[in-house]
Formats: structure tokens, C-alpha cells, sequence
């Protein structure tokens, strides 16, 4: 069992001063294996709380991120699972599935996680799991309204994935889970 | 020469032992015999050892403490009638013929302590009696340790109310006389102390004295036990009587230490009701005794007294505590004009914490205090050293107090205060401040507020000095500025003109913080404005032409334009190109085409005429296609204008994949899925065979360059465009040019100058897997795709 958590697109202190406190209470070290971000941190203070919250810390870049030595993409291998991440801003139309599915097929992976709309989406497509784990403080964002902040946990075991969607709604965190099992691929 | 001197003593205090456990040992088989005559000589040549001048306090109280317990052994003996054969007036009597008087002293204390248990006389009169006749030995050291003796043994022989002592003719009144007299005595010993010996050796005197001074302070600590000592006479005759001493002695050593030490041993409710007279001393205190630690300490007290209960709060109302307080400590100040700042300012932060605790709504005592402390530092110039901890001290206290940094911001003294900070204490106070709001999650929520409070936090905002901050470190200097925006994030009102008069007071106060800072404090103020927008739009729909409101999106959008135009001049132009195209958007939102258009062109002359890093270009290309793409407002006339202009763009990027990659994705600008979106499928093509000739050209070359062909990579991911819009329905995208497109990767993938490349053949594979479970699907996307061969 490995708990992989899923965040970004914080946007602090452009959008927002801080993590929801009901979050940040939550988020406690040593508890949480990987952690994979889909950036737009976006200073180095958030950089840092992360990484105390779990050394395994991925990121890639988010358009407004100070660090520009993030990448633009990243894939990693938990368990069973491929994992691609990707800020998002670069697939254009943004958020469209089928050009997610795209990247999701460049990069050849299981699971791919991207942000920059700010708003949580976890499905099936095509042949993999699309997952956007929205925006931990609720940031304000062009493309969606009444954002509510909200992170994804991932509960990886064996050929099975766990999602849970930790969203803050009216100052109550509401948890929702989703089950995906991954059919083993036979190779071409 | 000095450890000569310390040899000496070790010599002397050893010998003095020596005598004195000689003499004990004869003197316990004198009573081993009941010999009392006997005992009482080799008794008081024992006790001669104490008749030494010869040893510092330190050591003599090693003599004296071995005296004490053989006395207590003869106490013992005294104690039983039938041993000791004589009555105890005659034993009283006896003893006073031992030759020296020390040695006298000490046996009639003991012996007095045995007179009093007895019940023969009066415990009173006894008392009387030692107490004056102690007045024989004038010497300091000796005279403080007799007395001190003397106090020992009558400790628990006080005629105190409940006590077997008490009765007709012994009162409180009378154990009350007898430590006061003592008191006095010992003091008046202590305070010649200092004047003895030589001048050069004033330092080693103090010291010794401050090794006695318990001596002294243990007489305050007997009232202090005394049961019968209430309030009233606590009042009319203690107090004043210990004032009286401590005032006349003069002696700085002696006022300091015994003030400390009556305000610790008396309860706290008698210095309450007390407090005036109690005050009134310091003033009359030596100049150069340090008043305002006792004075703090005093405040302290009475603070934590406060705090320890609320039913003791309405005294402190009732004796006017805080106006008699105010009053001392004005006085102490004058009284000493040569008190440095931080002395002062220690005073009101003591009594600023006495204040918050027991009068934590009366903001004007508050502000009073703050006042008094600005007279005092007015003309001394910018402060420094331990004076600025003090102030920091003192500033932070309202903050801790009240969570609600609006009460702070009501004190009209607390930014004058702030004036004399020099400038890193202000950036300092500043931080404190700012970590208050954080903490406490407070929304500063009026203009008035917030312009307030912009004032106090000057030091963060902008150059204080013509110096500017080259000495800050750079990484600092970032923590700093990101903490400012982060503080423009918790200004918030729900009143939307109240709002905007919040983002025009920041805009107005962060302008003046020059261009370091611009870039961190101009954004968040953008997206407040933006936020604000958002909550007017659904209004806007309600309200009428002519209202005079002026929180309209097109006002907002006037102020958001000009904020944005000075952060381009900075230069920050790939931040304010980001900002101009979420404007556009947000006008986009609001149906206003003109206001997008003109940040959309904003946005583009940065691109064309600021940004030239290659890899800044292609982000902010990627920005600039994936917002025009979402643009519902633009008619068909100025849409065409953006969009060829983008794809212009996107075709001279430097490096030909960049350009492929780009080209291709601006063939989304002709297809949107509303349902009244462009779809033109006709140019999707276009841009897709000009993303193919662009991959063409980037193959030929590699061949040339390298001598290799290049991946493939490029020809699958347009592929998959070709199947992105082959699946929306776009009718110019043909099965023959799939097929095509298929054919000539496979072909270049085999082809034996092929580069290897892993990422591209899982691509492919990936991809023909879609195209099969396409297939698979049913349906009319099976029968599309099912004449796709692979």
C-alpha cells in the first residue's frame, strides 16, 4: 500500500496566502510516500513545506513557478502503475480529455495527472486514468469559477488504485473515492 | 597577595572550629554531669569563637551554623527542669555573667527561648528585653548574625493570634513590635557595612553584603507568616514602618533589595490596597537605586494577580490602580532625568502588560501609555540597541492582546510610536504585525483600515532611506516581499465599492515601493481585482445604466490595464504578459471585446518586443494560443487579426520542433466544441500540413547535421491530431491521409538510418492501440474507424 498525494496549482502568495488550515492539519509528515505536483507552487517557502512533508517530492513546471528548473514533464513508476504529471498549460484546448489522452499516450502511462484548471477530475479514458487534483487553496482561476480547494490522495496496491478527493466545501473537508483496476497491458 | 588573604581565613575558620569543638565537647560533659556551671563556661568560650573579626561573611556563617546546633543541644538540656537544676529566672540570671557580651547575647537568646516556652513570664517582655539588649554588639557582621540568631529561636514563640503565646497581655501588636525593632536593628548593621574599610575596597564590601542580605529580608519574611497582620495594620503600622526604614537608611544596596523583597512576601491584595502609599516611596528612593525593575516587578505581580482570578478584577478598578501606577512611574521619570530610553520604555512595557491584563477594554489607557512612552523618546532621535527590543516588546503586546488587528490600528500613538523605530526595527515591527494578521486569519475590510495599516508597515513597502536595501540579502528580501502579498491577499470587504476603494488605497501605497518589489506586490493585487470582478459581473446584469456605483468591470479593467502597463515597465514582461492575457479573459467573461482586444494587444506587443529568451517564448506562446482559443467575445474581424498574428508567431520560434509543436496546436484556434464555436475545418488542415512540412524540414536537416534521421516523435504526435479531429468530425481530414501519415512513420521507424528512440515507439504503440479500441468501440466511431488500417 503506498500513499501517493496529488496537489498543486497553489498559486500562493499570487492567489492565495496560505493552505487551508483544515488541510494543513491533515497533511502531516511521514505519512505519505510520494508526493507528485502539478506545479504553480509558487515560491520557494511551499517548495520546502512539501518536501518536509515527504522527501519523494515530484514537480513539474506551472507557468508562474519561480523555480524555472522544474520540468516540463515527468514520468514515474510506483508499483504496478506508470504515473505521467504535467502542469497542463501546455496541452491546448486546456482541459480537453481527448488532448490530455494524447499527452496521456506520449508519454505512455498508466496515470496522468495535470492541473492548471484548478478544477478536480478523476476518470477513466481510454486506456488509462485522468486525474486533476484541482487547486489546494482554492485559487482563483480563469477557466473555472467558485473553485474549492481541494487535493487527491492515491492509495496504490498492486493493480489497484484508490483515489481519494479530499475537497474543502463550505468549511467542511468532504472526502469522495474513486476504484480503478489496471488490466495488465500485453505488450506489442 | 589576595590569595594569601583566603589562605588566611581557611586558616582562621579551621582554627575557629577547632575551639569550637574543643570547647562543645567539654561543654557536653559538663551536662553529661549536670554541671551546669561548667556547661556554661566551656559554652561561652565556645561561643568566643564567634567574638572573631577575621573572617568574610561566607565563612563566619560556617562558625556560626556549628554554634547554632551546639546551642540547639543545649537548648535541649535548659528545656528539662529536672536537669537542670535551677529555675529558669535563675538560669536567666546566671547566664549574664559570662565575661564577654557576645557570648552573653547568644546564651540569653537560648535561654530566653526556653524562659518563653515556660509560660513564667510573659512572652512579650522577654521578647523585649532580647531584643534591646542585642543592641550591645554594634559590629555589623556580628550583630546581624546574633539578631539573625535571635529571630530563629522566637520564630515560633510570637504571640500570634492562635498561638499558646497569645493572651491579655501579649498581642500581635506586640510580636509585630519585636521583628519590626529587629528589622530595624539589622538594618541599620547592614547599611554601616558599606561605610567600613576603605574606599578601594567598596566592591568586595557590596558583595559581602549582598551574601547577608537574607539576613535582613528574613525579618520581612517572619511579618509576612504572622497570622494576626491584616490588612488594617498591615496599613497603619507595617508598611509604613518599613517604608520608614527603607526610605531613611539612604542606602542604595538596602532600598533595592528590601522594596523587591516586601513586594514578594506580601500578599498581593494588600499591595492593591496599599498601592499609594507603597508608591509614594520610589520617589523618595536613593537616584541611583534601579527602580524600574522593582517597579516592573511589582506590575508584574499584580498582573499575574490579576489574571489569576476575575472576581479580584473590579479592586483594581476601585483603587484606581492604573491611574496611581501612571502617576509613580511619571514621577520616577522625572525624578530621574538621566534614566536612559530603555529604562523608560521597560516602565510603560510593564505597565502596558498590567494594563492589557486587567483592563483589556480600555483601549485609552492603552493609548495613554503609548503616549507617554512618545513624549519620552521624542527628541532623542532613532533609538537603538536594548531601547528597540523594549519598543518591540512594547508594540507587540496590543497584537498578542487583541487578535483583531483592527484594535490596534485604532490606537492613535501606536504609529507615532513606530516613527522612531530605525528602519530594520520598523521592518522587524512590520513582520511582527503581519504575522499577527496571518495567524489570526484576519480580513482588514475598509480602505481607512488598510491605508492605516500600509502606514505602520512603510518599511516593507518602500526605500525608508535614500540608502536603499543593498545590504539585504536577496533570498530575505523575496521572504520579505512574498509576505507583503501575501498580506494583500487577506484585504477583503463584501461590499464591492468598498473593495475597490481597498485596491485603489494598496495600489496607491505599493507604487512608491519602486521596482524591486513591483513584481511581488503588484500580482496578488491584480487577482484581488480580478476576484472582484467577478463578484460585480453577476450584479452588472442587474444594475441600470446610470448608476453612479463606480465597482463596475469596465472601471476595474481601466485600473487593472494602467496597474499591469507599470509592471511591464519594470521590466517584469513575461509576469505582466501572463496577466494581461487573464484580463483578457476575465473582459472575455464579461463580454466586453474591446477591453479583451486591447489586452490581447498588450499582450502581444510584450511578446514581439520584450520576450526573447526562446524558452519564455514558447510558454508564453503555449499561454497566448490556449487563451485565445477560449475568446467567445471577438467577432470574426479581430479574431482573425489575434489568430494569424499567432500563428505567425509560432512558426518563426527558434528551434523547428518548438515551431511544429506550436504550429499544431494553434490548429485548435479553428475548432471549438460550443456548440457556437468555430469549427473551420478547412484551415485545421492548413495548420496541420504546415505542422507537417515544419517536421519535414526538422527531419532533412537532422539527416544533413547528423547524418541521421531524427525521431520520429514529432510525425506521431501530429498523427494524433489527425485523429483528434478525424474523431470531432472535421470532413477535410481524410482515412487516405491517416493511412498516409501511419505508413510514413512505420516506414521511417524501419528504415535503417533510424534513430532509436524507446519514447517514440511506446508513443506508437500507444497510438494504434487507440485506433483499435476505437474499432472497438461500436457504433458510428467504429464504423470511422474502422477503415483505418494498421
Amino acid at each position: 500500500m503506498v500513499l501517493v498525494l496529488a496537489i498543486g496549482d497553489l498559486h500562493i502568495p499570487h492567489r492565495a496566502p496560505d493552505l487551508p488550515a483544515k488541510f494543513k492539519s491533515m497533511l502531516v509528515p511521514g505519512k505519505i510516500q510520494h508526493i507528485i505536483c502539478t506545479g504553480n507552487l509558487c515560491i520557494k517557502e511551499i517548495h520546502d513545506y512539501l518536501k518536509s512533508l515527504c522527501p519523494s517530492l515530484h514537480i513539474t513546471r506551472g507557468e508562474y513557478d519561480e523555480d524555472s528548473r522544474y520540468p516540463e514533464t515527468k514520468t514515474i513508476t510506483i508499483g504496478q502503475f506508470k504515473i505521467g504529471l504535467c502542469h497542463g498549460h501546455q496541452v491546448v484546448p486546456w482541459g480537453d480529455l481527448d488532448s490530455l489522452a494524447m499527452l496521456q499516450r506520449q508519454l505512455d502511462v498508466d496515470i496522468l495527472v495535470t492541473g492548471h484548471t484548478h478544477q478536480f477530475k478523476a476518470y477513466k479514458h481510454e486506456a488509462g486514468v485522468v486525474i486533476n487534483p484541482g487547486s489546494a487553496t482554492g485559487a482563483y482561476s480563469s477557466i473555472t469559477y467558485d473553485v474549492n480547494p481541494s487535493f487527491v490522495l492515491m492509495d496504490i496496491d498492486g493493480l489497484r488504485v484508490v483515489v481519494y478527493v479530499y475537497e474543502l466545501i463550505d468549511g467542511e473537508v468532504k472526502v469522495d473515492k474513486i476504484d480503478f483496476k489496471k488490466t495488465p497491458t500485453a505488450t506489442i | 597577595m589576595i590569595s594569601d588573604g583566603v589562605e588566611d581565613e581557611e586558616k582562621w575558620l579551621t582554627a575557629g572550629i577547632a575551639g569550637l569543638q574543643q570547647n562543645a565537647f567539654y561543654m557536653h560533659r559538663a551536662l553529661d554531669s549536670n554541671n551546669i556551671k561548667d556547661a556554661l563556661k566551656y559554652s561561652a568560650q565556645m561561643l568566643s569563637e564567634l567574638r572573631t573579626s577575621r573572617l568574610s561573611p561566607h565563612k563566619y556563617y560556617e562558625l556560626y551554623m556549628r554554634a547554632f546546633d551546639e546551642l540547639r543541644k543545649l537548648e535541649i538540656f535548659f528545656k528539662e527542669e529536672s536537669r537542670r537544676s535551677c529555675s529558669i529566672i535563675e538560669l536567666y540570671e546566671l547566664v549574664q555573667h559570662a565575661g564577654n557580651i557576645l557570648p552573653r547575647l547568644y546564651l540569653l537568646c537560648t535561654v530566653g527561648s526556653v524562659y518563653i516556652k515556660s509560660k513564667e513570664a510573659p512572652a512579650k517582655d522577654i521578647l523585649k528585653d532580647l531584643v534591646e539588649m542585642c543592641r550591645g554588639i554594634q559590629h555589623p557582621l556580628r550583630g546581624l548574625f546574633l539578631r539573625s540568631y535571635l529571630s530563629q529561636v522566637s520564630r515560633d514563640k510570637l504571640p500570634d493570634i492562635g498561638s499558646e503565646y497569645e493572651g491579655d497581655e501579649n498581642t500581635v501588636m506586640d510580636a509585630v513590635e519585636f521583628v519590626l525593632q529587629n528589622f530595624t536593628e539589622m538594618n541599620k548593621l547592614w547599611v554601616r557595612m558599606q561605610h567600613q574599610g576603605p574606599a578601594r575596597e567598596k566592591e568586595k564590601r557590596e558583595k559581602e553584603r549582598n551574601e547577608l542580605r537574607d539576613l535582613v529580608g528574613k525579618n520581612l519574611h517572619v511579618l509576612s507568616q504572622i497570622e494576626g497582620i491584616d490588612l488594617e495594620l498591615y496599613r497603619d503600622v507595617v508598611l509604613p514602618r518599613i517604608l520608614e526604614q527603607v526610605v531613611n537608611c539612604k542606602d542604595d544596596l538596602a532600598q533595592y533589595y528590601l522594596m523587591d523583597c516586601m513586594i514578594q512576601v506580601f500578599p498581593d491584595e494588600y499591595h492593591l490596597q496599599t498601592l499609594e502609599i507603597l508608591l509614594g516611596a520610589f520617589p523618595q528612593l536613593q537616584p541611583s537605586v534601579d527602580i524600574k525593575t522593582v517597579l516592573s516587578g511589582l506590575m508584574e505581580r499584580l498582573s499575574n494577580y490579576a489574571a489569576s482570578s476575575i472576581e479580584v478584577l473590579p479592586e483594581f478598578v476601585q483603587v484606581e490602580a492604573f491611574a496611581k501606577l501612571n502617576n509613580a512611574i511619571g514621577q520616577v521619570i522625572e525624578a530621574q532625568p538621566d534614566m536612559p530610553v530603555f529604562g523608560a520604555v521597560t516602565l510603560y512595557s510593564s505597565l502596558l502588560t498590567f494594563t492589557l491584563h486587567v483592563h483589556p477594554d480600555r483601549l485609552d489607557y492603552v493609548d495613554q501609555i503609548l503616549g507617554a512612552c512618545v513624549n519620552k523618546i521624542s527628541g532623542k532621535g532613532k533609538l537603538e540597541g536594548k531601547a528597540t527590543k523594549q519598543i518591540v516588546a512594547l508594540l507587540s503586546a496590543p497584537l498578542e492582546k487583541y487578535s483583531d488587528i483592527d484594535i490596534a490600528l485604532k490606537l492613535s500613538n501606536y504609529p507615532l510610536v513606530m516613527e522612531y523605530l530605525d528602519d530594520s526595527t520598523n521592518k522587524v515591527m512590520s513582520n511582527v504585525i503581519i504575522q499577527s494578521i496571518m495567524k489570526n486569519k484576519t480580513h482588514i475590510s475598509t480602505a481607512d483600515k488598510v491605508g492605516a495599516l500600509f502606514e505602520l508597515i512603510k518599511g516593507l513597502i518602500k526605500d525608508l532611506d535614500s540608502d536603499g536595501n543593498d545590504e539585504m540579502d536577496e533570498d530575505d528580501f523575496k521572504e520579505e516581499q512574498n509576505f507583503v502579498a501575501r498580506l494583500i491577499q487577506m484585504l477583503y470587504n463584501d461590499d464591492p465599492e468598498e473593495m475597490l476603494k481597498i485596491i485603489c488605497t494598496v495600489k496607491k501605497h505599493i507604487m512608491t515601493g519602486g521596482p524591486k518589489r513591483l513584481p511581488f506586490t503588484i500580482p496578488p493585487l491584480i487577482y484581488n481585482a480580478l476576484k472582484l470582478v467577478r463578484r460585480v459581473q453577476s450584479q452588472d446584469e442587474n444594475a441600470s445604466e446610470e448608476s453612479t456605483a463606480s465597482a463596475t468591470p469596465k472601471k476595474i479593467f481601466q485600473l487593472l490595464n494602467q496597474t499591469i502597463e507599470v509592471l511591464s515597465m519594470v521590466p517584469a514582461p513575461e509576469l505582466a504578459l501572463r496577466l494581461y492575457l487573464e484580463c483578457a479573459e476575465a473582459a472575455n467573461d464579461c463580454d466586453l471585446e474591446p477591453v479583451a482586444y486591447e489586452f490581447f494587444t498588450q499582450a502581444y506587443i510584450l511578446y514581439e518586443e520584450e520576450i526573447s529568451d526562446s524558452k519564455a517564448q514558447v510558454t508564453a506562446l503555449y499561454l497566448i494560443i490556449g487563451t485565445l482559443q477560449r475568446m467567445h467575445t471577438f467577432g470574426v474581424e479581430n479574431r482573425d487579426t489575434l489568430t494569424h498574428k499567432a500563428t505567425g508567431y509560432s512558426a518563426k520560434l527558434l528551434k523547428k520542433p518548438d515551431q511544429c509543436r506550436a504550429v499544431y496546436a494553434c490548429s485548435h484556434l479553428f475548432w471549438v466544441e460550443d456548440q457556437d464555436g468555430i469549427k473551420d475545418g478547412e484551415r485545421v488542415l492548413l495548420c496541420l500540413k504546415r505542422a507537417l512540412r515544419i517536421a519535414n524540414a526538422a527531419q532533412q536537416m537532422a539527416n544533413v547535421t547528423k547524418g541521421s534521421s531524427g525521431s520520429v516523435i514529432l510525425f506521431i504526435e501530429i498523427l494524433n491530431k489527425y485523429l483528434y479531429f478525424f474523431d470531432k468530425g472535421n470532413t477535410q481530414i481524410t482515412v487516405a491521409s491517416i493511412q498516409g501519415l501511419i505508413e510514413l512513420v512505420t516506414t521511417e521507424m524501419q528504415s535503417d538510418t533510424a534513430t532509436s528512440d524507446p519514447a517514440a515507439d511506446a508513443f506508437f504503440s500507444s497510438t494504434i492501440r487507440y485506433i483499435q479500441s476505437q474499432k472497438a468501440k461500436g457504433g458510428a466511431t467504429a464504423e470511422k474507424f474502422e477503415q483505418i488500417k494498421v
